[in-house]
């Protein structure tokens, strides 16, 4: 024996040296290796530092139920992940690894005072100390307690991974690699199911890899599995959680383990929908709950054997066993068979099955039945153990350099649970069990409770004669709790086990309590006097381990993270020197500054273009829905405020949607283009809305009405021409429509020819001003905005964005619904009564308009403001009150909801919504902002050409 | 994720094709302005919240579109049935 590497066994292969490094120093292993047992084979005891005393950690499991030897690794720039388990790192050629929560170093660290001053950290200390006074948390308690705690660091820079993700189906899911889950999968290999066997290890076997006379049987069924055309099987793949009706998530780990990451993805998500489960996660041993039992170099006993089996790692020299339970007796019998020296055996039970006895005897073990280990000795390493008589607590001294410990086992109902699936409780076992499924899904193997490690006692804490309250007992490693905070929540009143477990953390750390929850049930049973199904039973919640964020998030990130919808014209708009912006997923150009130009200089150009000559618009992402059938104008009476079957083909009308309870949801104009077929128009962010609410009136309220809707938002590219040069421009190029004013007037629609293309040609304005909307077939948007360019040069045709559209329709009054309107405006309050048809016997929203709510007076309304200032603008948003000099809090009777500057009228305009509005025209109101009160006179909401004369040219 | 079972394709598919739209069953008054205040109040605000089985609708909103009706149990998500829209109450 070399080090602690034993001469034979193991599966690693002894000729394959790997070199490594943690914390700075070199170090060799054994291909095969995990980070856990090549630091044992060097010696290596202390992993890390606990998380809120700072004590020295070593390994306490061999597998992902590991809560101490949390360890980062680094591969580079952006590659730095925090929180792994040294038991699942598997060692390659360069690893850097790193331990964690220790400052300055693994050694001498800083934060372990925390540990001399544990009589001030106490269960609930958090929530009892840093209550008060207020004013040190931002300053004093929340910086030193961030400073001290928390796990490892978290990445700063960019992920430069990649993340794949799949989804997968078959009729036969099994999780877990063990005997177990390989005999599931070898009972119905010869059937026609298709298979997916998943184990979280980098081979098949689980249990069956710490256990040598398993191994030709292993190896016999990994070939005969690996044969079968429909078993899939996905090693280093973590069933991370159980969803409804058998969807499972599981993430596949594909370049860690490898010297070099590539360039594939580095791990794949799966998303697997199973007929059925069967769920083979085994089961994970118990610690045992004793002063000392942190100290580096105390581990589980099932641990220490497959370090000795698997990866042939002694743990110790000297290896001392405290059990309650038989199979901690066989693995120290293995043990000792791989040469790993053992002082002595001590079990908490007075009596145990005299195989057991006979087996200690034949191997030269010392035993001591009825005895208890009540302290470690050694801080950084085990040097000996006391243990004591339970009985007259007589104690002796044991050297040793490892402890293990064989508490009992814990079946992993993880999954089950995330299924829904009932559990029981098993006195015999100290544990619970599946009971009765939720999903199509069955557990078999240890995770059913079914195994054959013999029997044990089930135990809270190991009896001892020292004071319980002045003891550290550890029951969560990773989280610091200890037996006697359990009891103090219990003495402080704390009755279930939720509510203890949230007082004292006891499994709320990244394991879930993998190996804690049992313990720490049995020490408040035990605390309460009542047995443990009446205290109850905490939940286990995705994800089984900690996975990263970049296997979840896939390739949904940055630019991918939702779609951009872009316009035909976007492209023009981008070579262009748009600035952009994002309404509804449609990426819209705002405005298109000039060489040197701010956004307000920009607009400002942008409006007066369109006043004084011809601006050009991309109102593409506009909705619009295709209404077609017999009953298309019945329908739409129906739907909107406005009456619809007296209007012409041909003509077009602004039209009103109301929600049932009366209030405003969408408007647009729309036009009717045939007796049975309309062409309408929604808000761009109101589109799927809207046709949804239409799709349901259709379908569930009026089946009998013969309409088709159709979105048809993306199969149009809509061009505004804004101005009064916008028919100059438009004529030469439009064939077979006469645009003259008396033709074609306002508000009219017609369908003919632009540069030899078809279009719906609308004669509307959003902006006051003589004004067109040309309908092409998307494709064609871009060729035609061009050629309208073209030909507007010569009247200096001035292409602009959203901002400019908005100044200009609010200088005409024109609301933006969601803007000027939150959901609770009704046709009134917004001042578009002249929108409702007042002799429409029905329509959705019209019996909501006599609400009392509705007709009471003090309801806000939508009115114009103009500020004392004219070059005030006001902040959209701002509060609006009657009186400033009233005292704060002041009663708010409104709030702005658009403002803007206006160039076109040298001022600032705004529209609001304020309580009982519609009668305080010319009134002052005050709007305090910060620095000042602004002071602003009611107004109507048409600030510009209030005729209408620009309109009808 | 819950598979639903659309009436209209006949077919289960995954719920993220799905939208709630709702509680089942509650018809738009043939005639709104006969409504009393208190009628129009419970048709448009007053909605069942069970533990347990609950009538609702769904949309197949990126399938077929359709809008049927649905009893699922509140307290474990399963779906108990779905059927089309217009057949009665299960
Ligand atoms: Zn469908």
């Amino acid at each position: 024996m070399s080090g602690f590497r034993l001469e034979t066994g193991g599966r690693v292969d002894r000729n394959q040296p790997v070199q490594f490094r943690f914390d700075g120093t070199s170090y060799q292993g054994l291909e095969g290796d995990t980070l856990a047992s090549a630091l044992l084979a060097n010696g290596v005891m202390l992993f890390g530092r606990s998380f809120k005393y700072h004590r020295p950690r070593g390994i306490l499991a061999a597998g992902s139920e590991e809560p101490n030897a949390l360890v980062s690794v680094d591969r580079g720039p952006g590659r730095f992940t925090p929180n792994l388990r040294a038991t699942g790192v598997e060692i390659h050629a360069g690893l850097n690894a790193v331990s964690q929560n220790r400052w300055p170093s693994l050694k001498a660290d800083f934060g372990a005072i925390n540990d001399r001053l544990g009589m001030f950290f106490p269960a609930g200390f958090y929530n009892k100390t840093f209550m008060w006074p207020r004013s040190f948390w931002d300053k004093v308690y929340e910086p030193a307690i961030r400073q001290m705690a928390g796990l490892g660091d978290a990445p700063t820079a960019e992920d430069p991974d990649h993340y794949a993700s799949t989804y997968a189906h078959c009729d036969l899911l099994i999780v877990g690699a063990g005997p177990a889950g390989i005999d599931a999968a070898l009972g119905s290999m010869d059937t026609n199911k298709r298979i997916i066997l998943i184990d979280e290890q980098d081979e098949l076997g689980g249990g069956a890899l710490a256990d040598p006379a398993l191994w030709p049987w292993l190896e016999r069924s990994h070939k005969a599995l690996i044969d079968a055309p429909n078993v899939t099987i996905l090693t280093r793949t973590t069933a991370f959680g159980y969803y409804h009706d058998n969807f499972i998530g599981a993430v596949q780990r594909l370049t860690d383990h490898l010297p070099k990451p590539g360039d594939g993805a580095r791990e794949k998500l799966w998303r697997i929908r199973a007929g059925e489960v069967v769920l083979a996660q085994g089961a994970i041993e118990r610690p045992l709950v004793f002063e000392g039992n942190d100290t580096p170099g105390v581990m589980l006993s099932s641990a220490a054997k497959i370090f000795a089996t698997r990866y042939g790692v002694a743990v110790g020299k000297a290896v001392v066993l405290m059990a309650a339970h038989d199979s901690g007796w066989h693995d120290v019998f293995a043990l000792a068979k791989a040469g790993v020296g053992i002082a002595a055996i001590i079990d908490v039970r007075e009596r145990v099955d005299s195989a057991l006895m006979q087996e200690a005897g034949r191997l030269g073990i010392a035993v001591h039945l009825n005895h208890s280990v009540m302290g470690v000795s050694g801080r950084h390493s085990v040097r000996a153990v006391q243990i004591c008589n339970n009985d007259d607590y007589l104690a002796r001294r044991i050297d040793c350099d490892a402890v293990l410990m064989a508490g009992g086992w814990t079946p992993s109902v993880h999954l089950w649970s995330h299924s829904k699936g009932s559990l029981k409780w098993r006195d015999d076992l100290g544990a619970y069990v599946p009971d009765q499924p939720n999903e199509n899904v069955r557990c078999v193997g240890g995770c059913s409770g079914d195994w054959d490690f013999g029997n044990g006692a089930v135990i809270d804490v190991l009896p001892t004669p020292k004071d319980h309250s002045r003891i550290k007992a550890f029951v969560d490693f990773q989280n610091d709790v200890t037996a006697k905070d359990i009891k103090l929540a219990v003495r402080e009143g704390f009755r279930s086990i939720e509510h203890i477990k949230r007082y004292t953390t006891n499994g709320m750390a990244t394991d879930q309590g993998k190996t804690s929850n049992l313990n720490g049930l049995q020490i408040a049973s035990s605390a309460l006097d009542k047995p443990v199904p009446d205290i109850g039973l905490t939940s286990f919640r995705p994800p089984y381990t900690p996975q990263t964020f970049g296997a979840l998030a896939g390739h949904a990130k940055g630019a991918l993270f939702q779609p951009t919808r872009t316009t035909n014209i976007d492209s023009w708009a981008d070579a262009h020197g748009a600035v952009f912006e994002l309404v509804a997923q449609w990426r819209r150009a705002r405005y298109f500054p000039k060489s040197g130009e701010d956004m307000h200089a920009a607009v400002n150009r942008e409006c007066v273009a369109v006043r004084s000559s011809v601006g050009i618009f991309d109102a593409s992402t506009l909705g619009k829905i295709e209404v077609v059938g017999p009953d298309a104008a019945e329908f739409l009476n129906r739907m909107y405020t406005n009456p619809w079957k007296a209007l012409e083909p041909g003509r077009c009308r602004y039209g009103l949607l109301l929600k049932e309870d009366g209030f405003i949801t969408d408007d647009g104009v729309s036009a009717r283009l045939a007796p049975d077929r309309f062409h309408l128009t929604t808000t761009t962010g109101g589109a799927a809305r809207v046709l949804n609410m239409m799709e349901d009136y259709l379908q569930t309220e009026w089946p009998d009405l013969d309409v088709w809707l159709t979105s048809t938002t993306e199969q149009y590219a809509v061009i505004a021409l804004q101005g009064p040069n916008a028919r100059k421009v438009l004529e030469p190029l439009v064939e077979g429509i006469d645009l003259s004013a008396e033709a074609f007037p306002h508000m009219a629609i017609r369908e003919g020819m632009i540069c030899g293309i078809p279009t719906r040609l609308f004669r509307v304005s959003f902006t006051g001003e003589l004004g067109f909307e040309i309908n092409v077939p998307t494709a064609y948007g871009r060729a035609v905005w061009e050629r309208l360019m073209a030909q507007g040069a010569q009247y200096d045709i001035t292409p602009y964005g959203t901002e400019a559209m908005h100044v200009l329709r609010a200088e005409k009054g024109f609301i933006i619904v969601g803007q000027d309107t939150d959901g609770t405006v009704t046709p009134f309050d917004a001042g578009l009564d002249w929108a409702v048809g007042k002799k429409k016997p029905d329509f959705v929203g019209k019996r909501s308009m006599a609400r009392p709510d509705i007709v009471a007076p003090g309801r806000k309304q939508l009115v114009g403001l103009l500020t004392d200032d004219p070059n005030v603008v006001l902040e959209e948003g701002a509060q609006i009150v009657a009186d400033p000099k009233q005292p704060v809090p002041m009663t708010m009777i409104g709030h702005v909801t658009s403002s803007y500057w206006s160039e076109t009228l040298g001022r600032s305009i705004a529209f609001a919504l304020v309580a009982g509005g519609h009668e305080m025209t010319g009134d002052t109101l005050h709007i305090p902002m910060p620095g000042k009160t602004h002071i602003a006179k009611v107004s109507g909401l048409v600030f510009y050409d209030p005729e209408g004369a620009r309109l009808h040219v | 994720m819950i598979l639903i079972h659309c009436p209209y394709c006949d077919e289960k598919r995954p719920e993220i094709e799905f939208a709630n739209a709702g509680q089942a069953h509650i018809a738009r008054p043939i005639d709104p302005s006969g409504e009393s205040d208190a009628d129009w109040e419970t048709y448009l605000f007053i909605r069942a919240n069970p533990r347990g089985r609950h009538h609702e609708r769904w949309r197949h909103v990126h399938g077929c579109g359709r809008f049927f009706n649905a009893v699922r149990d509140t307290v474990t998500d399963k779906f108990e049935t779905t059927y089309k829209a217009g057949e009665p109450r299960r």
